[in-house]
C-alpha cells in the first residue's frame, strides 16, 4: 500500500513541479535578464498579478488565450519599462521602486478585474506529452504540459546560449558588472537597463497569464501567491544561470505540489502548513545561498541588493 | 551614501547650532522646509494624475474627493472612525521606519501584526475567565511584543549574519506568518462556531479594551503616538540613534568606529517587530476580540507607504498615518456612492508611492532650500 501511495505522491509531484513551475521559470528569467544588466526588479509580483488580470480579460474579450499572453507581456513590458524609467533618474532606490510598482500593479489589476472575476475566459490548451509516450494513465496526466512550459524551457536554452555567446549578451554582462567599463564601449548603460527591466517585465507578464489560463486558470485576487516575490529569490539561487532557474522552479514547483499530492492520497493533515512550504524553501536557500563564496563570484558587480 | 552625507550635514549643523551661528534658525527651516514641500508637492501630482485616471473610467475626481473628505475627516463619526484605522498604520509604520534608520528596507509589518495578533489571542485562551482583565490583556500584549519583536527580528539577524536581503526575508516571513495562522486557526484553535470565516475562540467582551472616554476610538491610538514620540526621541536624541544613523550612512565606517553594527541591526529590527506586534494586539484585543482573517487586512503594507511618505520620521508618521487612516475610512462611501470597486484606494495609493519616489530626486535640486552652500559664499 505504501509504495503505491509513494508513487502516487511522486507522480502528483512530477505533474505538480511541472504545472506549477511555469511562472516561477517565466518570472526568474525575466529577472535575471533585469539583473544581469545590474538592477534589481522587485514589483515583478505586481506584475505577475496585473498580467494575470489582463490575460484572462483579453482571453475573454477575444476569444483567444493566446491574445490574452501577448496582452499580459505588453503591460509586463509597460510595468518593466516605467520601473527602468524611474530608476535612471538620480537618488531614486531601486528595492523601494519596487515595493511601490508591487503595490501599483497590485492596485490596477484589483481595480479592473472586479467584472472578471465571475465569467470564465477560454483557457490555454496543453500538450498530452504522456499519450505519444504511452504511458500510463496517471503519468498521462502528470504530463499533460502546457505549451507555455514548453516555450520556457526554449527560452532558457536559448537566454542561455545568448548571453555567453552574442553580442548582445556581452553588452548586458558587461553592463551588470561594471558601468563604467560598458560608458567607456561607448553603451548606453541606463538605455540597456531600460530595455533589460521591460524584457524582465514582459516575461513576468506572461507568468501572470499562465496562472490565470491554464492553473489553477481563473481570475480572481488570491491568485497569486507570491510566486513573483519567491522567483526574485530564486535567481539568486540559480546564481543568474538561465538552467538553473529552471532547475530552480522545478524544485519550487514540487514544493508547491507537495500539499496537493499529499491530499490527493488522504493526507489531509497540515495542509495549509505545506502550503507555506515554498516560502519556507524560498527562506532556506536564501540563508544557505546568500553568504556562500561562489554566489559571490557570479554576482553582477553592479547589483545593489545581494551583498 | 546619500545618508552618511545626510548625517554628516546634520551632524555639522548641530555644530553650527553649538556655536550659537545667527543664520542657523534660517538654514534648519530652509533644510526642513524642502523635506516638508517635496512629499506635499508629489501629494498633489499624485492627486492630479488620480484625477486624471478617474476622469478616464468616466468618474468624477471632485465627487471623489469630497468623499474622501465626508467620509475620512468630515464628521465627528468618520473622524473616530478614520483615528480607528490611523492606530494600527501609525504602529506598523514606525516598523518599517526604524529599520530604514539603519539603512533596512524592511517590510514584514504585515506578517509581523497577524502573528502577534495570533499569539495574543492564542494565548489569551487558557486564562479566560480564569484571569482577571489586566491580567489577561498583560499576558497578551507582552506575547504580542515578543513575536513580534523575534518575527522582524530574525530577518534583521539573517541579514547580518547571512547577508540575506532583509526585503525579500520579512516579505517571505509575512506569507509564512499568514500561513501559521491559517493552520491554527483552520485546525486546531478554532472556534466551531464561527462557520463563515474561521476564527479562534473570542476572548469576550469583559476583556476586550475599551474606548477612550468619550471617543469611539480605542487606547491603541494613544500607544501609537506616545510609541512615535517615544521613538523621535531614541532615533534622534540619544546614542543609540546616532550609531543606528551613521551605521545606515555607512556601514563600514560604523564598523571602523567600533560600533555594534550587528547588535544595532538586530535590536533596530527587534523595535519593528515589536510595534507591529503591538498593532496585532490592539486589532485583536480592542477591535475583532478574536484571531482570524481580518487581521491580514493590509495594515502593514499601508504602512510601509506611509512611512516612506513621512520620510521615515516618528513624528511625522502620526499626521501621514492619520490621512492614509481617513482614505481608508471612506473606501466603503466611495464604494457606494460612486460604483467604484474597493480597490480604489489601492490604486490611489500606488499612484502615490510611485510618484513619491520619483519625487526622491528633487531633493538637492533647488538652491532655495540648500541654505548651507549660501551661507558657505557668505
Amino acid at each position: 500500500m505504501s509504495d503505491s501511495a509513494l508513487a502516487t505522491v511522486l507522480i502528483a509531484m512530477i505533474g505538480g513541479a511541472i504545472r506549477v513551475s511555469t511562472p516561477f521559470m517565466f518570472v526568474a528569467l525575466g529577472e535575471t535578464i533585469t539583473e544581469k544588466s545590474g538592477r534589481i526588479n522587485l514589483g515583478l509580483e505586481g506584475t505577475l498579478v496585473l498580467g494575470a488580470m489582463v490575460a484572462y480579460m483579453t482571453s475573454y474579450k477575444t476569444g483567444s488565450p493566446w491574445v490574452g499572453v501577448l496582452g499580459a507581456g505588453a503591460v509586463g513590458m509597460a510595468l518593466g519599462g516605467m520601473h527602468g524609467y524611474i530608476c535612471k533618474l538620480p537618488r531614486v532606490n531601486d528595492v523601494a521602486i519596487g515595493i511601490a510598482m508591487m503595490s501599483f500593479g497590485v492596485g490596477l489589476a484589483f481595480f479592473f478585474g472586479k467584472p472578471y472575476i465571475q465569467p470564465t475566459a477560454p483557457r490555454l490548451p496543453s500538450v498530452p506529452i504522456g499519450d505519444w509516450l504511452g504511458a500510463s494513465p496517471q503519468l498521462k496526466v502528470a504530463l499533460q504540459v502546457n505549451p507555455l512550459f514548453l516555450v520556457g524551457l526554449a527560452m532558457a536554452a536559448f537566454l542561455w546560449w545568448a548571453l555567453r555567446n552574442t553580442r548582445w549578451g556581452l553588452i548586458l554582462r558587461t553592463t551588470g558588472d561594471s558601468a563604467a567599463a560598458a560608458r567607456a564601449m561607448g553603451i548606453s548603460v541606463d538605455f540597456v537597463r531600460f530595455l533589460a527591466t521591460a524584457a524582465g517585465g514582459f516575461l513576468a507578464g506572461i507568468a501572470g497569464a499562465f496562472l490565470s489560463l491554464y492553473y489553477p486558470g481563473s481570475w480572481n485576487e488570491g491568485l497569486s501567491s507570491g510566486q513573483g516575490l519567491m522567483a526574485v529569490a530564486l535567481v539568486i539561487f540559480a546564481r543568474w544561470d538561465p538552467l538553473k532557474c529552471v532547475l530552480a522552479a522545478l524544485l519550487f514547483g514540487a514544493a508547491g505540489a507537495l500539499g496537493p499530492s499529499l491530499q490527493s492520497i488522504g493526507i489531509t493533515q497540515g495542509y495549509y502548513f505545506f502550503n507555506a512550504a515554498p516560502y519556507i524553501l524560498t527562506l532556506l536557500i536564501m540563508i544557505a545561498t546568500a553568504g556562500s563564496k561562489r554566489a559571490a563570484r557570479d554576482v553582477p558587480g553592479e547589483l545593489s541588493m545581494t551583498r | 551614501m546619500q545618508r552618511l552625507m545626510d548625517t554628516l550635514a546634520s551632524t555639522s549643523a548641530d555644530g553650527i547650532a553649538a556655536t550659537g551661528a545667527a543664520s542657523d534658525f534660517g538654514i534648519r527651516a530652509r533644510r526642513a522646509a524642502e523635506y516638508i514641500l517635496v512629499p506635499l508637492f508629489a501629494l498633489a501630482v499624485s492627486a492630479a494624475l488620480f484625477s486624471g485616471f478617474l476622469l478616464l473610467v468616466g468618474k468624477s475626481p471632485a465627487d471623489f474627493y469630497q468623499l474622501v473628505w465626508r467620509g475620512g475627516f468630515g464628521t465627528a463619526f468618520s473622524l473616530q472612525n478614520t483615528l480607528q484605522r490611523a492606530a494600527p498604520l501609525i504602529l506598523t509604520a514606525l516598523a518599517m521606519a526604524i529599520p530604514a534608520r539603519i539603512g533596512l528596507i524592511m517590510i514584514g509589518g504585515e506578517g509581523a501584526l497577524v502573528l502577534s495578533g495570533f499569539a495574543a489571542a492564542a494565548i489569551a485562551l487558557p486564562l479566560i475567565g480564569r484571569a482577571p482583565a489586566f491580567i489577561l490583556l498583560t499576558v497578551m500584549a507582552l506575547a504580542a511584543l515578543a513575536v513580534g519583536a523575534a518575527w522582524v527580528g530574525l530577518a534583521g539577524y539573517l541579514r547580518h549574519k547571512r547577508g540575506v536581503n532583509e526585503t525579500i526575508s520579512s516579505l517571505l516571513l509575512t506569507y509564512i506568518a499568514i500561513a501559521i495562522m491559517n493552520f491554527f486557526v483552520e485546525g486546531a484553535l478554532r472556534d466551531p462556531g464561527s462557520a463563515n470565516k474561521p476564527s479562534t475562540f473570542p476572548i469576550g467582551e469583559a476583556n476586550m479594551i475599551g474606548k477612550i472616554p468619550g471617543t469611539d476610538v480605542h487606547w491603541g491610538l494613544v500607544a501609537g503616538i506616545l510609541l512615535a514620540i517615544a521613538l523621535w526621541l531614541l532615533v534622534s536624541r540619544t546614542t543609540f540613534g546616532f550609531a543606528a544613523r551613521i551605521t545606515g550612512g555607512n556601514p563600514r565606517a560604523a564598523l571602523a568606529q567600533g560600533l555594534p553594527v550587528g547588535r544595532l541591526i538586530v535590536a533596530c529590527s527587534m523595535i519593528a517587530g515589536a510595534c507591529a506586534g503591538l498593532a496585532g494586539f490592539f486589532e485583536v484585543a480592542a477591535i475583532h476580540g478574536r484571531a482570524n482573517a481580518s487581521l491580514a487586512a493590509g495594515y502593514g503594507f499601508t504602512g510601509i507607504l506611509v512611512s516612506f511618505l513621512a520620510r521615515h520620521n516618528p513624528l511625522a508618521i502620526v499626521p501621514v498615518a492619520i490621512m492614509f487612516g481617513g482614505i481608508a475610512a471612506s473606501g466603503g462611501l466611495i464604494q457606494r456612492r460612486m460604483d467604484l470597486p474597493d480597490a480604489t484606494v489601492l490604486v490611489l495609493q500606488g499612484f502615490i508611492f510611485v510618484i513619491l519616489l520619483v519625487s526622491e530626486t528633487l531633493y538637492g535640486r533647488f538652491q532655495f532650500f540648500s541654505g548651507e552652500r549660501s551661507a558657505d559664499r557668505a
